[in-house]
Parts: C-alpha cells; sequence; structure tokens
C-alpha cells in the first residue's frame, strides 16, 4: 500500500511540477527574450481560467472554454504588451515591477467587478472525469494525467518552436542583440508582441487546466507567481530549459 | 541616385555627433567614407539605419525619405549592414545566424557559401566558436542574405590577420564587380582607394571633401586622416 501511496504523490508532484513548468516557461520567455520582469503573469493565469469557466458556462463545453482561456489570455497578452509593457522594455526592473504590480490590481479588481469575489467552479469534462487503474494505484483520476500530458506536449512544442522555426531563430536572435535583428529588417516589435501572447497564452493554459481542479476566483494568479519565479530563479533566469 | 544624405545631423543626448553630413551613393558605385577616429563615421551610418535618430537633415533612398522610419522597414527597403564589431548572434548557429533574417532574392545558401567556402564548412556551429575572421565573413554573409540594394560595410578588415584581410577584400571587390552599390569604411586606404569610386572625408561630425580617390592627396591624407 505504501508504494501506491508514494506513486500518486509522484504522480501528484509531476503534474504540479508540470504546471508550475507552464508558468515558469512564459515567465521566463519574457524574461529572457525581452528582460522583462511581468508581475502580470498570474493575472494571465487568472484570466485564463475566468475565460474558460463563463465560456465553459455559457456553452456547457469544457474544450470551447479551453480554447476560449487561451485566446483570452493571449488577447489579453498583447494588448497589454501594446499598450503598457512596451514603454517598459528600456526602463530599470523596478520601474517594470511597479507598473506589472499595478497591473495585477487592475485585473484582480477589474475581475471582481465582472464576476463577483465569489469562486467560479469549473466541471472537468465527462471525457476525462474518470479514474484509471495504474500499477499499483486503483484510481488515479484521468484529468491529472491529461495535465501531465499537456504540459508535456507544451514543452515539447515550445522547444520545437524555439529550436526549429525561424520565429524562434528570431526570438533568439533578438535575445542577444535586439538592434542588430531590426537593422536586418525584421519587426523587433511585433516579434516581441507575440512573444508576449505566447506567454500569457501558456500561462492562461496552465490557469484553466488547475481551474478545474481547484476554484477559478480573484487572486488565484499571485500564489503560482510565486513559486513560478522560484523556479525559474533556480532553474536559470531566461532558460527554457532550466524551468 | 541610390542614398543621398543632406545636412545630417545627429545627437547622443545632449551631444552632438554629426554636424551636416552630405553623400551619395549611386547605383552599382563603391563609396568609401573616410576620417579619423571619432568623426561620426558610425554615427552617420547607424543614422541611415535608423539606429540613431537624426535631429536634422534627409536621408534619401531609392526615392523614398527614411526620415523617422524605423530601423526595420528601413532595412527592408534594401540597406544591409554589416556593422562595426560584427555583431553576429552568438547564440545561434552559423546557418541560424544567415537565414533568421534572410528574405528572398539572387543571394541564396549556395552563393553565400560560393563566396565563403569556410561559413559551409562550419554551418552548424555556433557563431561564437568562430574566428574573427569567420564571424566577419558571417556578418558579411547574414547581410547579404537579405538580399540588399545597398551594403554598409563598417570596418569590415580591423583587428584581422593579414591572410584573413586578403580574403574578405578579395570577396569585397567581387560583390563590387558584380554590380552591387557599397557604402563603406575602413582604415586601410592601400586596398580601399584602388576599389572605391568616390570618398568623403568627415571631420569632426561634417563631410569636409568628396571626390575621387585618385584625386586625394598626401597632404589631404596627411590632414584629414592622420597618415
Amino acid at each position: 500500500m505504501m508504494a501506491a501511496l508514494i506513486f500518486e504523490q509522484i504522480l501528484n508532484g509531476l503534474q504540479f511540477g508540470l504546471t508550475l513548468f507552464l508558468m515558469a516557461a512564459g515567465l521566463t520567455l519574457v524574461f529572457g527574450v525581452m528582460g522583462l520582469i511581468n508581475l502580470a503573469h498570474g493575472s494571465l493565469y487568472m484570466i485564463g481560467a475566468f475565460c474558460c469557466a463563463w465560456i465553459t458556462q455559457q456553452t456547457g463545453s469544457f474544450w470551447l472554454g479551453l480554447g476560449g482561456g487561451v485566446l483570452g489570455a493571449a488577447a489579453a497578452g498583447a494588448l497589454i504588451e501594446m499598450l503598457v509593457i512596451r514603454r517598459l522594455y528600456d526602463r530599470d526592473h523596478l520601474d517594470q515591477v511597479l507598473a506589472t504590480f499595478a497591473l495585477i490590481l487592475i485585473f484582480s479588481e477589474g475581475t471582481r467587478m465582472v464576476f463577483g469575489s465569489m469562486p467560479l467552479y469549473l466541471n472537468i469534462p465527462e471525457a476525462l472525469s474518470g479514474t484509471v487503474a495504474l500499477p499499483g494505484v486503483e484510481a488515479y483520476p484521468v484529468y491529472r494525467l491529461f495535465i501531465i500530458l499537456a504540459a508535456l506536449a507544451v514543452a515539447v512544442l515550445l522547444y520545437m518552436l524555439i529550436s526549429k522555426t525561424r520565429l524562434g531563430m528570431r526570438i533568439r536572435a533578438g535575445e542577444s542583440d535586439r538592434e542588430m535583428i531590426a537593422a536586418l529588417g525584421v519587426d523587433i516589435k511585433t516579434l516581441y508582441t507575440i512573444v508576449f501572447a505566447l506567454g500569457a497564452a501558456i500561462a492562461g493554459l496552465s490557469g484553466t487546466l488547475v481551474g478545474a481542479l481547484r476554484s477559478v476566483q480573484v487572486g488565484m494568479g499571485e500564489p503560482v507567481l510565486i513559486l513560478a519565479f522560484v523556479v525559474i530563479v533556480i532553474g536559470g533566469i531566461g532558460s527554457i530549459k532550466g524551468a | 541616385m541610390l542614398l543621398e544624405v543632406k545636412g545630417l545631423e545627429a545627437h547622443y543626448g545632449a551631444a552632438q555627433a554629426l554636424f551636416g553630413v552630405n553623400l551619395t551613393v549611386n547605383e552599382g558605385e563603391m563609396v568609401a567614407m573616410l576620417g579619423r577616429n571619432g568623426m561620426g563615421k558610425s554615427t552617420t551610418i547607424s543614422s541611415i539605419c535608423q539606429m540613431v535618430t537624426p535631429t536634422k537633415g534627409t536621408i534619401e533612398f531609392r526615392g523614398q525619405s527614411l526620415n523617422r522610419m524605423s530601423s526595420h522597414k528601413a532595412a527592408r527597403l534594401g540597406l544591409g549592414l554589416v556593422p562595426e564589431g560584427r555583431r553576429c548572434f552568438p547564440n545561434l548557429s552559423v546557418l541560424e545566424n544567415l537565414t533568421a533574417a534572410a528574405r528572398k532574392g539572387e543571394w541564396t545558401l549556395d552563393r553565400v557559401y560560393d563566396l565563403f567556402p569556410r561559413l559551409k564548412e562550419r554551418k552548424n556551429q555556433s557563431a561564437n566558436t568562430l574566428s574573427g575572421g569567420e564571424q566577419q565573413m558571417l556578418a558579411i554573409s547574414r547581410a547579404l542574405m537579405t538580399n540588399p540594394k545597398l551594403l554598409i560595410l563598417d570596418e569590415a578588415t580591423e583587428g584581422l590577420a593579414p591572410v584573413v584581410r586578403g580574403e574578405i577584400w578579395q570577396a569585397i571587390a567581387k560583390l563590387k564587380k558584380e554590380g552591387l552599390s557599397i557604402l563603406i569604411v575602413d582604415k586601410t586606404l592601400k586596398e580601399l582607394l584602388p576599389l572605391a569610386d568616390q570618398a568623403v572625408i568627415l571631420e569632426k561630425g561634417e563631410s569636409v571633401w568628396a571626390g575621387r580617390p585618385d584625386t586625394l592627396t598626401e597632404e589631404m591624407k596627411d590632414r584629414y586622416l592622420g597618415l
């Protein structure tokens, strides 16, 4: 029995670690490429979860909600990049922290105004709500396995994107010499918006996935944000492999 | 006329760096920009590429004003910059350096590898493992891969061993022969002047002389270039 418990805990740990990875990957992507400390990353996580919960309630489909959560967070990310973040690249980190902290407050209060302070509940879709028997564990929730797989898929996709595609090359080139890549004719502003939206989408995805396990509420992003910061500091700031 | 710079002035913060630079490059021509260190050659280049925003004057390239244009748009009109200090992307491989910003045109990977066979041998190596000369070849090739109408070379042979310098000069001569327009800054007049069609001398941020390089007298070289 002991072994089963340990195995189950390992899986739980893996699932938790991978959701943290999703958060940390977005954060470190933005930090590594643009040198920006984005405290509002937790808010994007929350926005993803709220978009998903709301769409799921309206349409009854978790899958639509999941897509909506990711797209909603990406759109919110692109919007704040263009309106706020773009002005912060040349400032020092303290200004960035201040401005993105303000974004947290704005998003938290904004969400409270729209959805109220009662947590929303997100039901796990039927197809994933059962349990499976794994060696040693009689019943392990399918949904947690789904989170593990989804996070691994994102990790692989992200790795492919950064290391194999032209967009990834440009992102890495921008990381080392932003002025030079612009002088070669690459629109670095648009590139940054894309990177930021990508980071936001990943945050939204993890918010959505976790939202179904726990409740969706205002301020859900901040505890995760702090843990994610711990991850990227230990893993090496700006390194996706580290995360 | 391919590039026409008139009355260009530029500042770094409060300090004025350019006080009126005039310069023209015609189609297919190679123009040498001369002057001692700190006279504004690199600033002029940065201003043309819109990496420094000029405070006064006009820059016209292929009939379009570059004033207030962002640097990637200016580059897309056909400016190919080989910057001072090479500035290859160290965290990218040679191949990635070449393809990251490439634009379609007659310059392809094969042609670049033809020009510098050594890059082909090292295509999967990370750019920071290259020697200085190879990095210079990479920087030139990277600019060529964007298929520029005007290649801008800033100190392309500085700090290189004589043999490698020879290779780079050979490549530059070949590019010129193929009809590529080139704006070049270099300190080695012995190789530069026979190749160039026109020369411009900058002193204290101002263009003080322009003409054919063979009309440049020893006295002027001494006065403006400290040779």
